[in-house]
């Protein structure tokens, strides 16, 4: 696993640096008029007129040493940045893939139990209508229709400025700002969910050791419990950890729409900013987090499903 | 640096920083808004009348003390000290929490502020400022002279990316007591007094900074300060708060309780909170320009182009002097011709600019020139043109493809650049607009040279000196500094007449310099001007005297006042 974090890194590495302009280009470029010797004076300080391995060699050092470098545009240490964003897109992605795999796995099991019936089809067409609208346009629609219009919650942000809320009113308060992004970077996933177990319970209905489970004279409450649900939803959680990584993507369109202060957008701006130490990490530390749930997945896996074991 | 102001801000503003894929998108969005703001308008149509009633009858009123303004400020600055750092949104926020020697009015005649008094001598070769007794900084020390010089010398000398070349005639500072400021020059230098304010020459605490790496201070983030707001708290990613600075010295202003500055990336949900009143203060045209429309209509906003003349933006165009065709000066001029500016500034622009005739801006009354050189739309004067310098028409009518690369800072740019596509088309020139991030375009334009026209902003300033003159200056040519010389014009004339108006003191003698600068450009025409850009800001119209300089935009909000306050979310 370690091996595959640092050949991250190394690609990351590598890859970032194949980008035109530098940080201290893009400083200059937002100075003005700047002359070469400040430039040339930012450079030296960022340590960009050091040859690209030397770079690099300094990096996998720092990297191997759990210091993730020193970000110059923001004058803070990236671990301190990281650290700063973290919880906000913790909260965002636990809440929205929470609301995801529930919402969608109960709107998928709905469908598939009566597949054919009126239900079915509402929960499919709803489910077809968010997969394919993009995110940031449902955020902005939702933000006309809740704030706006009605008045009910905030357009952006992730507390009340200046309110001084503590405990439970805090608690409260980030709540209130959660609703809308939550919504809107979980609804594509209800999407997918819903789907994928609506097909899943109908392929699982099918199968014989439910045909035996009906045959044996199981009540269909348990049926639905101990054998359909438990098997259908192996392929929901193979989707979960796939998407957990893609969810850093969706985060940087829902962040920026609803100015929610986390990671995706730092390592958007970052990119532009060429601000190359804090990018990486940010990949670093997305791709830990990548790593880690694919394994939880596994371990997942074993628990619902007793033949898998884990090796 | 103009652009740096603006620049910078532009690119974060969310159109283009913020992600121009998404800014594409959310044009969708604007017709769910749209819809919606006609609902409003009509609910709100009644509400109107009893709402003027009332604005007119306390419009005369005193100023109330009291309340939170809550602006946005978009991208989100790097540093809080414009010494350090001359960003657009920087130059907002410590506008707020500095202030400078003077402000300008809107004729940017300078204003006392910081200094109450200031004296050129005779022969030009010093200025002295005389500063305001009694004045602190934010943690109780004396402001003093020995900080003006301290900064002088340490920071506009050596670090101000733009403040090198203003005050570089400056030999020696003088401080013969507390209060009075000497600069010594080696030759005149009229252009210092056009940038003294709180964003050209920001005065830093020398007892906070001296003997410090003053790059990577700790007060650059947590900045102190002589003006009316002082610095709270700084929440990365959300906002930036300000309070009332109790002991200033320009009582009883100012009259904010508290200023907060919100980080809104995204331009469709700046203009969401301006309409459903979050916010009540944006500088820089901080929603697009369709929507700017929109909420000019509301009763409860207000859309003000003042407080930006000390910036005096202008679109223009770089062309590659070394590029086959662009060499000809012929194809130049045609190239002028084929341009519809005053259809750029009405359609692309949504009428916020006029055309513009030269880099001078006409804002810039006393050195702007209306004889030079001027080239009226006219499409068969500029097939004539290129027919002459010998590139005819070939096959499918194209005589000859150019690369078109834009400043990446919005839609407003690109579309600019698809305007100026379809207007050479008509004249047989086809163009390749290309698409890029800004290190990408600054590398391209001004450091590898590979761009044949490129499209630009720069902010004149209020002496063409600071704003105007690195178009033209063929020291910088592929250099690979931004915002400078992008064409690779080369004119010894030019580069002695630069040199000329920095160390001319008498006022008259340089508006003839810069007259004949402008004569020369414009003949040989390295560069179109475009358009004079207006940029615009978005204000509740319940807060007052929220514009009240020249140089608003990197000022401070010490004359506003709520008349009535917003509902605090």
């Amino acid at each position: 696993m370690i091996v595959v974090v640092l050949g991250i890194a190394t690609i990351n590495f590598f890859l970032l640096h194949l980008a035109p302009g530098d940080a201290a280009q893009v400083l200059a470029g937002e100075a003005g008029s700047a002359t070469p010797e400040y430039i040339a004076t930012l450079r030296a300080q960022f340590g960009l007129d050091r040859p690209l391995w030397s770079q690099f060699l300094s990096y996998l050092g720092n990297v191997l040493t759990f210091d993730l470098g020193w970000s110059f545009r923001h004058g803070m240490s990236v671990g301190r940045l990281i650290l700063d964003r973290l919880p906000a897109t913790l909260l965002l992605m636990g809440a929205s893939v929470g609301f995801a795999a529930l919402a969608g796995s109960a709107l998928g099991a709905l469908a598939g139990r009566r597949a054919g019936s009126l239900a079915d089809t509402a929960v499919s067409t709803v489910a077809l209508l968010f997969y394919a609208t993009p995110t940031f346009w449902v955020g902005l629609v939702l933000t006309v229709i809740f704030s706006v219009w009605l008045d009910w919650l905030p357009v952006g942000g992730m507390t009340t400025i200046g309110a001084g809320f503590s405990g439970a009113a805090y608690a409260l308060d980030v709540a209130h700002h959660l609703v809308l992004p939550a919504a809107t970077l979980g609804l594509f996933y209800v999407a997918v969910y819903a789907r994928l177990m609506r097909a899943s319970v109908i392929d699982v209905q099918g199968r014989d050791y439910v045909r035996t489970a009906v045959a044996k004279g199981l009540r269909s409450h348990r049926i639905l419990r101990r054998h359909v649900l438990r098997n259908a939803l192996l392929p929901v959680v193979t989707m979960l950890g796939v998407q957990i990584g893609s969810v850093l993507g969706g985060a940087v369109l829902v962040e920026t729409v609803f100015s929610w202060p986390g990671l995706g957008r730092l390592a958007f701006e970052a990119l532009f900013q060429r601000d190359l130490n804090l990018l990486l990490g940010v990949l670093l530390c997305s791709s830990v987090v990548v790593v880690v749930v694919n394994l939880v997945v596994d371990l997942a896996y074993a628990a619902l499903d007793p033949r898998i074991e884990v090796a | 640096m103009a652009r740096h102001f603006g620049v910078g801000s532009r690119l974060a503003r969310g159109d283009g920083h913020g992600g121009s894929a998404i800014a594409q998108t959310l044009r969708f969005a604007s017709v769910a808004l749209y819809a919606w703001s006609f609902l409003r308008f009509a609910a709100g149509a009644a509400v109107i009348a009893a709402l003027l009633l009332i604005a007119t009858r306390v419009s005369a009123a005193e100023p109330k003390a009291g309340g939170t303004v809550t602006a946005i400020i978009q991208p989100e600055p790097v540093v809080l000290t414009s010494a350090l750092n001359s960003a657009a949104p920087t130059g907002t926020v410590s506008g707020n929490i500095f202030d400078g020697l003077v402000d300008y009015d809107f004729d940017l005649k300078p204003r006392p502020a910081l200094a109450t008094s200031w004296e050129t001598s005779a022969d030009g070769k010093a200025i002295t400022f005389h500063l305001r007794p009694g004045v602190t900084w934010h943690d109780g020390t004396p402001f003093t002279s020995a900080d003006v010089k301290w900064t002088l010398e340490n920071v506009w000398k050596k670090i101000h990316p733009r403040n090198q070349l203003t005050f570089a005639k400056v030999t020696e500072v003088e401080t013969p007591d507390d209060l009075t400021v000497v600069l010594k020059l080696s030759q005149p230098s009229v252009a210092i007094l056009s940038s003294v304010n709180s964003n050209g020459a920001q005065v830093l605490p020398k007892h906070l900074y001296e003997g410090t790496d003053v790059l990577n201070n700790p007060y650059n983030n947590k900045p102190v300060g002589t003006g009316p707001f002082v610095f709270k708290e700084w929440k990365k990613g959300e906002y930036i708060a300000l309070e009332r600075n109790p002991n200033y010295w320009d009582k009883p202003k100012p009259y904010l309780d508290r200023l907060i500055f919100r980080v809104i990336p995204d331009a469709a949900a700046r203009a969401a909170a301006f309409e459903k009143g979050e916010v009540q203060y944006g500088v820089l045209s901080p929603v697009p320009l369709k929507d700017a429309k929109r909420l000019a209509e509301l009763p409860t906003l207000k859309v003000e182009t003042k407080g930006y003349e000390w910036l005096s933006p202008f679109l223009f165009i770089d062309l590659n002097v070394d590029n086959p065709q662009l060499k000809d000066v012929r194809v130049r001029r045609a190239i002028a011709h084929a341009i519809d500016k005053a259809a750029l500034a009405r359609i692309v622009w949504f009428g916020f600019g006029e055309p513009a005739s030269s880099p001078v801006p006409s804002t810039l009354k006393a050195f702007h020139d209306p004889a030079a050189p001027a080239y009226a739309f006219d499409t068969k004067q500029a097939e004539a043109l290129l027919d002459e310098a010998g590139f005819p028409r070939g096959a499918g009518g194209v005589r000859f493809t150019l690369n078109h690369d834009y400043i990446p800072y919005g839609d407003d740019y690109k579309r600019s650049a698809e305007f100026i596509k379809q207007a050479l088309k008509r004249v047989g020139v086809e163009v390749n607009v290309r698409t890029q991030d800004v290190p990408t375009y600054t590398k391209r334009v001004y450091g590898d040279r590979d761009s044949d026209v490129a499209l630009t902003w720069f902010a004149a300033f209020s002496d063409p000196q600071v704003g105007v003159t690195r178009v033209y200056n063929s020291a910088s040519i592929g250099k690979n500094i931004p915002w400078t010389n992008g064409s690779g014009y080369r004119n010894p004339e030019v580069d002695a007449l630069i040199s000329s108006v920095q160390g001319e003191a008498d006022p008259e003698k340089r508006v003839a310099d810069f007259r004949k600068l402008q004569q020369i450009v414009l003949t040989d025409l390295p560069t179109i001007p475009l358009v004079e850009l207006k940029f615009f800001t978005v204000h509740a119209a319940g807060l007052k005297d929220a514009v009240t300089t020249g140089d608003q935009v990197y000022g401070s909000l010490k004359n506003a006042w709520f008349e009535t306050a917003p509902a605090q979310n």
